[in-house]
């Protein structure tokens, strides 16, 4: 303990009271959702104002708590010696990884209270504020303030609009709770609520039989997944429980003692790996990953606010985070750090192919955004995957940006341009003239999502790409690029469909009631060669006259309830702002972690310091003296800093890696007697020119085999292409498999569900009758048997007969002397002297003896 | 040999009062002969007492006769009180306590 004290000084953090108090930012949505359940329908915005309100001010707490935070990090960098202020003189030029500059570990800022105890071990409800959770908790409290104020005019005048936002607001509160956690109960608490509310929020409309079909799908396939974060959690405390208690003093369900035990090298590697493959498939349940991704293009029959949140910041990304959260457990579990081929970064792998592939041959705009954020979430899995923890976290924060845009934008087409149908083949086409704005949210949130530079999306997913290359996975790498090809390509013919061509269906003023109403058929039927959809090229042939009416659709004023007019129109203002601000984002958040502008490679340098999220955000691998970590009273401030040694000194060489050296350091060796580590010492790929532009040229020939096959095919119906589904066997076959979902649907369905409701079910009801009811019977039959023997010889006789006995002696003997009250004065004194003379005998005969 | 002649009377007193109220039908000779026996116990008292030289026998058999008053008292007003109900104060007749 010494030598770690003298390797270690002492180092104040500034705190505050926003940090100190994050905790308010999820109880006040969720004490919002009590008030509009109990008064929203007699508010003047039926309910709406409390969840505006509530998001706001918890957007507000998040906001002070992030700058506290920021502050919390530069005191612990600009806090020290005369001697460090040199050494952050040039940390503009030389990377933290390079040896240059050892930063300290940022002591998070925990604030917790008993929820409830159990034979000794407590568990603690509270905040746990750390750069991570800072990210996030701002991230879904705007992200969720946009929501809302687009949903008050695009849910306007529904049935069950208080409920509506009641959910919303706790769907928010949910997901706070979640991020939050500083201890696994209550990450399951969230998780749990969030399973709840998207439930109740894709089965809005519930009377629809596709739509509580859809919720339920979701509800249960997420609920697979739940069974693996209850075990996962278990082994986890079972695990670290008594390590906790020996070096932190806490329990095992505490995230930091996990984290520490994980790089601890105490715990098995056997536990460690089965709780990170249990803990992965609750991942995998919640973030939609391959092969539970089925139930998310599904979740779109929700109102599109919902899909919207669902997509972006919350429900999706909580699998993301688990993952992020509890780090060190797969780092170590899955053996990351020494480029262990880890099951994480094959799922992520194969779900961004496949996902992306199935956006292909989606009708429904909304299902397109569905497969691709199944397919970006594969992304952030992959660079969680493959050790590129800050990549991943990064590409969570500006997915959500643009995602939620997108969702947005196709929100806003379907309330005003196409007549609340998400049909791209039907009720859609040349939309750009009629939705200026829209149109262009919608083309800088796709090239955000399809990686162009400058925007978002450049930044972050370009960066996990490059992670993935240079932590050694080359075929994952090239995995990365494909979909990145893929993705420009689904996302052109997404975009063709919706703003180019000629006008279609409701957006070319074509009013159908049959199909009003927000639904979509029951679409679990498999597509045959029969049914295949050719409606958008044999539409040709259709009478276009209808388009000339669309553009005065405005003329004949039918006023009747929400949908107004007939033909498409630009949206209103509380719809397009939201869209606008995260269109701004869209084009902006990426430079939060600009990672190719810090090293040089586009030729500008601008210095280590423009990362604002790694400096922020991403925990520092520094061993932290476990004097110091175990005696943390919640809001102490202080702790321990590595001290500074010069690039040369070779004493501390297992907490200072030298430059390359992947063999040293947290997560990589274990760390010294008396400290422990918090988060394993990822590396950061050095971004080069050459794959800026591989990747750049990848997404450019995605696009321009997507728009020329979008023009040839749609708009020319180059002969060629049009019916090559009917002509060609593979072709045909193809579509179908992707049609289809590689039948997982059905596999799930006709495999899964059949077997347990239709033979398990029987099974278990055989079992249930002739072997649980027959023992039932049976104790029932002996019970009888045995209360029958008791009655008829232990009660009746015995008790019984004594009972009995003793009034029937009474009453004898009373007869018996009955005689002697005979009434008389005379008899009475005959017996009285009579005894007395007796009396007086017996004294005489015994005095006299 | 006086006090022997003493106890002698007493015990022929208490024979006869024994007779009365066994013998009697009369609720008032009944009495008399209570009243009988407790002056043969009055008496055995006086005598025992002045055999021993002792005081408080005497004082004893003072006390018996004032209880013996009002004994008796109570007993002949309850007489008067049947005699005024049945017109007869014949024990007898009064055998309604027979159990």
């Amino acid at each position: 303990m010494l030598a770690a004290e003298e390797k270690y000084k002492a180092l104040e953090l500034s705190s505050g009271w926003f940090m100190e108090n994050a905790w308010l930012i999820a109880l006040i949505p969720a004490v919002a959702f009590a008030l509009i359940i109990a008064f929203g329908k007699k508010m003047p915005f039926k309910g709406a104002e409390f969840g505006l309100v509530s998001i706001g001010a918890s957007l507000v707490i998040a906001t002070g708590a992030g700058i506290q935070w920021m502050q919390r990090t530069d005191s612990a960098d600009h806090g020290g010696e005369g001697a460090q202020g040199a050494f952050n003189g040039i940390t503009g030029v030389l990377r933290a990884a390079e040896g240059a500059e050892v930063k300290p570990f940022i002591d998070p800022v925990v604030s917790q209270w008993v929820w409830w105890q159990n034979s000794g071990l407590e568990f603690g409800i509270g905040s746990h504020i750390d750069g991570l959770s800072i990210l996030l908790l701002w991230l879904v409290a705007f992200i969720s303030f946009l929501v809302q104020i687009f949903s008050l005019d695009y849910v306007r005048g529904d049935r069950r609009y208080t409920h509506f936002f009641a959910a919303l607001t706790l769907f928010s509160s949910g997901m706070l709770v979640m991020v939050m956690a500083s201890n696994m109960v209550q990450l399951i608490l969230g998780w749990e609520i969030m399973g709840l509310c998207s439930f109740m929020l894709i089965g809005h409309w519930w009377e629809d039989a596709y739509n509580s079909h859809s919720a339920l799908k979701a509800f249960f396939t997420v609920r697979v997944g739940d069974v693996g974060l209850l075990i996962g959690a278990a082994i986890l405390f079972f695990g670290s429980n008594q390590w906790a208690i020996d070096n932190l003093g806490t329990n095992g369900f505490d995230i930091r003692a996990i984290q520490a035990w994980a790089l601890s090298g105490d715990g098995s590697s056997w536990t460690l790996l089965m709780a990170s493959v249990t803990l992965f498939i609750a991942a995998i349940g919640k973030s939609g990953q391959f092969p539970f991704h089925t139930w998310l293009p599904d979740a779109m029959a929700g109102p599109t606010p919902v899909s919207s949140l669902l997509h972006s910041s919350t429900m999706v990304v909580a699998g993301v985070f688990l993952v992020a959260r509890i780090y060190p457990v797969f780092w170590e579990g899955f053996n990351i750090g020494n480029g262990g081929l880890s099951f994480i970064a094959i799922i992520g792998g194969i779900t961004i192919i496949i996902a992306a592939l199935l956006a292909f041959v989606q009708d429904d705009i909304k299902k397109v955004l569905a497969y691709s954020t199944v397919s970006q979430l594969g992304y952030m899995m992959l660079g969680l995957g493959t050790g590129a923890w800050l990549p991943a976290v990064f590409h969570v924060f500006t997915h959500a940006f643009f995602k939620c845009c997108l969702f947005l934008a196709a929100g806003s087409i379907s309330h005003s341009g196409s007549h609340h149908s998400f049909d791209m083949k039907k009720d859609m086409g040349g939309l750009r003239k009629f939705m200026p704005i829209t149109f262009g949210a919608w083309c800088v949130s796709t090239l955000a999502l399809t990686g162009v530079i400058p925007f978002a999306g450049f930044w972050s997913k370009d960066e996990i790409i490059d992670n993935v290359g240079d932590a050694g996975y080359t075929f994952l790498f090239w995995v990365g690029l494909f979909g990145a090809a893929l993705t420009a390509m689904y996302m052109t013919r997404a975009t063709y469909l919706t703003f180019f061509g000629e006008p279609r269906g409701a957006a070319a003023g074509i009013h159908h009631d049959a199909e009003h109403g927000y639904a979509t058929e029951h679409r679990e039927t498999l597509v045959t060669a029969a049914t295949i959809d050719r409606e958008l090229v044999s539409a040709g042939a259709a009478p276009k006259s209808l388009g000339a009416a669309a553009a005065h659709g405005d003329d004949h004023d039918d006023d009747h309830g929400d949908h107004g007019d007939h033909g498409p129109h630009e949206s209103g203002k509380l719809i397009l702002v939201p869209i606008v601000i995260l269109a701004v984002l869209a084009l902006t958040s990426g430079f939060a972690n600009p990672t190719p502008l810090a090293g040089g490679s586009l030729g500008l340098n601008l210095g280590e310091g423009v990362e604002l999220i790694k400096e922020y955000v991403e925990p520092r691998a520094q061993a932290v003296s476990l004097d110091i970590a175990a005696g943390h009273a919640g809001e102490s401030v202080q702790l321990l800093e590595p001290g500074f040694v010069s690039v040369a000194g070779d004493s501390a060489a297992s907490f200072v890696p030298a430059a390359g050296d992947k063999k040293a350091g947290c997560g990589r060796s274990i760390p010294e007697v008396g400290t422990v580590c918090y988060f394993p010492a990822v590396s950061h790929a050095v971004p080069t020119l050459s794959k800026i532009l591989l990747s750049l040229g990848v997404v450019a020939i995605g696009y321009a085999a997507a728009i020329g096959f979008c023009i040839a095919f749609y708009k020319n119906k180059h002969p060629k292409l049009v019916g090559l589904t009917e002509r060609s066997r593979i072709a045909r076959g193809g579509y179908l498999f992707l049609k289809n979902k590689y039948y997982l649907d059905a596999l799930y369905q006709n495999v899964f569900v059949y077997f347990v409701s239709r033979p398990l079910a029987k099974a278990t009801y055989w079992f249930n009758q002739n072997v649980i009811d027959a023992a039932v019977d049976g104790v029932g039959a002996g019970g009888k048997r045995a209360g029958e023997f008791v009655y008829k010889n232990i009660d009746q006789k015995l008790v019984d007969g004594a009972v009995n006995a003793s009034g029937t002696i009474a009453s004898e003997t009373g007869h018996g002397l009955q005689p002697i009250q005979s009434g008389r004065v005379n008899h009475y004194a005959s017996l009285l002297f009579g005894a007395a003379a007796v009396g007086a005998i017996v004294l005489v005969i015994l005095n006299v003896s | 040999m006086l006090a022997v002649n003493f106890l002698l009377l007493a015990a022929v007193l208490f024979c006869i009062g024994v007779f009365g109220v066994i013998a009697r039908r009369n609720a008032v000779m009944v009495l008399m002969s209570i009243e009988l026996i407790l002056n043969a116990v009055n008496l055995n008292l006086v005598a025992f007492a002045l055999m021993n030289n002792n005081q408080e026998g005497q004082v004893f058999a003072l006390y018996v006769i004032a209880i013996a008053a009002a004994e008796v008292g109570v007993g002949l007003a309850m007489v008067l009180m049947i005699y005024r109900n049945r017109k007869s104060i014949a024990l007898d007749e009064l055998s309604e306590m027979k159990g």
